[in-house]
């Protein structure tokens, strides 16, 4: 049931995290995952480990939501790993028959990228798990703004993100609405074949994309309406601005950066 | 042949922070051939009570009977039981998307298991029994007719796959006037044929509540509060509290009251309130 989903990752909550710039989040995330590619080393990774694991108790956020995301990638993970110590060729064999070859470098390697891939998406989804979803497109807007300068519609392309955001939980209400009215009729979704599966969702999709498109047609109107886009600059109710906790975990983030390089050019520190 | 709630309760994302108690400790039957109308403010948990019946929401606590079907046990046939309950929802037109009307109410007896045959004679007996002109509409697209005839044939969907019982969720919701009273007067004349026996109607409209229901089951804060005849009922001065209106007959009523002209009736339609306030005056006045 759709109800039973909590759409979005946002853990409210005013931790320092919680309270920072959105565009500092944003490109301080950009680093990080920079940082994180220049890992090399098990320490490297270990402090990355560490970095994380300061950030997830700064932030105040329980440990289980950050790991839902990490479920949700698990496979990939599982996927990539097994693919690379099938197929890493280098290294001395530990296991060899028909085309595999498992090489103990190839397990370091493959270790190494499941690691870097579960930090990277622990690392981000602690911006999305502290940040609202209008304060993301807010901070985007922000930073995509030298764009205007070749004429890109930033503001417009920002407002289109945040409608989207806006109405996914909507839509997942009127897909949970549509499931049981069709189900209330004798619909199953769960049985018979592949063909007949896909066949199924049709009257699930039909009527989500009518609502989708009449929802959009009322939204035009309703912007029309109010006049939107007749002044060529709006203003905001909640200007972005960078506070000193920006400064505080820029200076941090690049403390932790200059490590990981320390790491990777220095091994024997 | 009938609905038995026992000790229903459901909470909605359990073991979470988010956990909501939508139904509690909810007992009541409905029997063969009532009409029962479900009313509650917005969040008291009609919708979630309703989607118990037909197995759309689990069952996780208290007992539940449906017709034969035992909602607790380990194995349910659903189909076989959501043959037997129509259920509509709010703005059951949104649900309509097939090519044409006729293959949009054909969708629920096949999906039931009749034949193509029994199907389209089931669907033609549906179209008839909700007013509609067979011929003129089957052909048509069900997003290019108008939105009264849209809700027809959503409950034209439903009765094709003759239901025992209807489940009404706020069916006239979004229609002008004309429109709410030829609903009411279709599931009227429903009631009365054997299409359907047994009704539950969930509505904000007391009015409609009160000339139609002959039972009315109150739900307020997950509980279930009342569960009297509407004369019974719309006596109590405690339904405003829970956020719900008053029938417009009752209003007046109660407005006199304030007055000073005290009327001693349950009296619910205009014919009964002029009936008491005649007789009222013509007391005063001999």
């Amino acid at each position: 049931m759709g109800r039973d989903i909590t759409f979005g990752q946002y853990y409210p909550g005013d931790s320092f995290i919680h309270r920072m710039d959105p565009r500092a989040k944003i490109l301080l995330s950009i680093l990080y995952i920079v940082t994180v590619f220049l890992c090399v080393s098990f320490y490297s990774y270990l402090a990355v480990f560490l970095f994380l694991a300061i950030l997830i108790l700064v932030a105040r956020v329980p440990l289980r939501s950050v790991l839902k995301s990490v479920k949700a990638i698990l496979f990939l993970v599982m996927l990539t790993a097994a693919i690379n110590i099938l197929f890493y060729r280098e290294g001395s064999p530990l296991l060899q028959f028909w085309v595999i070859r498992i090489t103990d470098e190839g397990l370091i390697f493959s270790a190494k990228m499941a690691l870097r891939l579960l930090f990277l998406v622990i690392g981000t989804t602690l911006v999305t798990l502290t940040t609202t979803p209008m304060n993301l497109t807010d901070g985007m807007e922000s930073l995509m703004s030298p764009l205007k300068v070749v004429k890109f519609p930033v503001h417009d392309v920002a407002i289109i993100m945040s409608i989207a955001l806006r109405f996914i939980p909507s839509l997942m209400e009127e897909i949970d609405k549509i499931i049981m009215a069709q189900k209330a009729r004798g619909a199953a979704f769960d049985s018979g074949g592949l063909i007949a599966r896909a066949k199924a969702l049709l009257p699930i999709l039909i009527p989500l994309f009518v609502s989708a498109f009449r929802r959009a047609d009322e939204l035009a109107l309703a912007l029309d309406a109010r006049c939107y886009n007749a002044t060529p600059n709006r203003t905001k109710m909640k200007e972005l601005k960078f506070g000193y906790r920006d400064l505080v975990a820029s200076v941090a983030c690049l403390l932790f950066m200059g490590v990981i390089i320390l790491l990777r050019f220095y091994p024997g520190v | 042949m009938s609905i038995v709630v026992e000790n229903l309760s459901y909470t909605y994302m359990p073991k979470t922070p988010y956990r909501t108690t939508a139904l509690k400790d909810i007992t009541f039957t409905v029997n063969e051939g009532e009409f029962v109308g479900l009313i509650g403010a917005t969040g008291s948990g009609k919708s979630t009570l309703i989607q118990h019946f037909n197995g759309l929401i689990k069952l996780a606590d208290g007992r539940l009977t449906v017709f034969d079907f035992d909602l607790s046990a380990k194995k349910i046939n659903y189909k076989a039981l959501r043959k037997g309950i129509g259920m509509l929802f709010q703005y059951p037109e949104y649900q309509l998307f097939e090519e044409t009307v006729l293959k949009d109410i054909m969708f629920g007896p096949k999906n039931f298991g009749m034949s193509k045959e029994e199907a389209y004679e089931s669907a033609k007996r549906a179209i008839e029994l909700v007013g509609l002109d067979f011929e003129e509409i089957k052909d048509r697209s069900p997003f290019e007719i108008s939105g009264g005839e849209k809700r027809r044939v959503a409950i034209a969907g439903v009765l094709a796959y003759k239901p025992k019982a209807l489940i009404l969720d706020e069916p006239t919701a979004g229609l002008d006037p004309s429109g709410k009273k030829e609903i009411l007067e279709l599931i009227t004349k429903l009631k009365k044929s054997d299409a359907v026996s047994t009704i539950i109607m969930i509505s904000h409209n007391m009015d409609e509540i009160a000339a139609y229901a002959e039972r009315i089951i109150v739900l307020n804060n997950s509980r279930l509060i009342y569960d009297l005849p509407p004369k019974e009922l719309f006596k109590k001065d405690d339904l405003q509290e829970m956020g719900l209106d008053l029938p417009i007959t009752v209003k007046i009523k109660n407005a006199l009251a304030q007055r000073g002209m005290v009327l001693d009736t349950d009296a619910l339609t205009a014919e009964e309130l002029v009936a008491a306030i005649k007789q009222k005056i013509r007391g005063n006045n001999g």
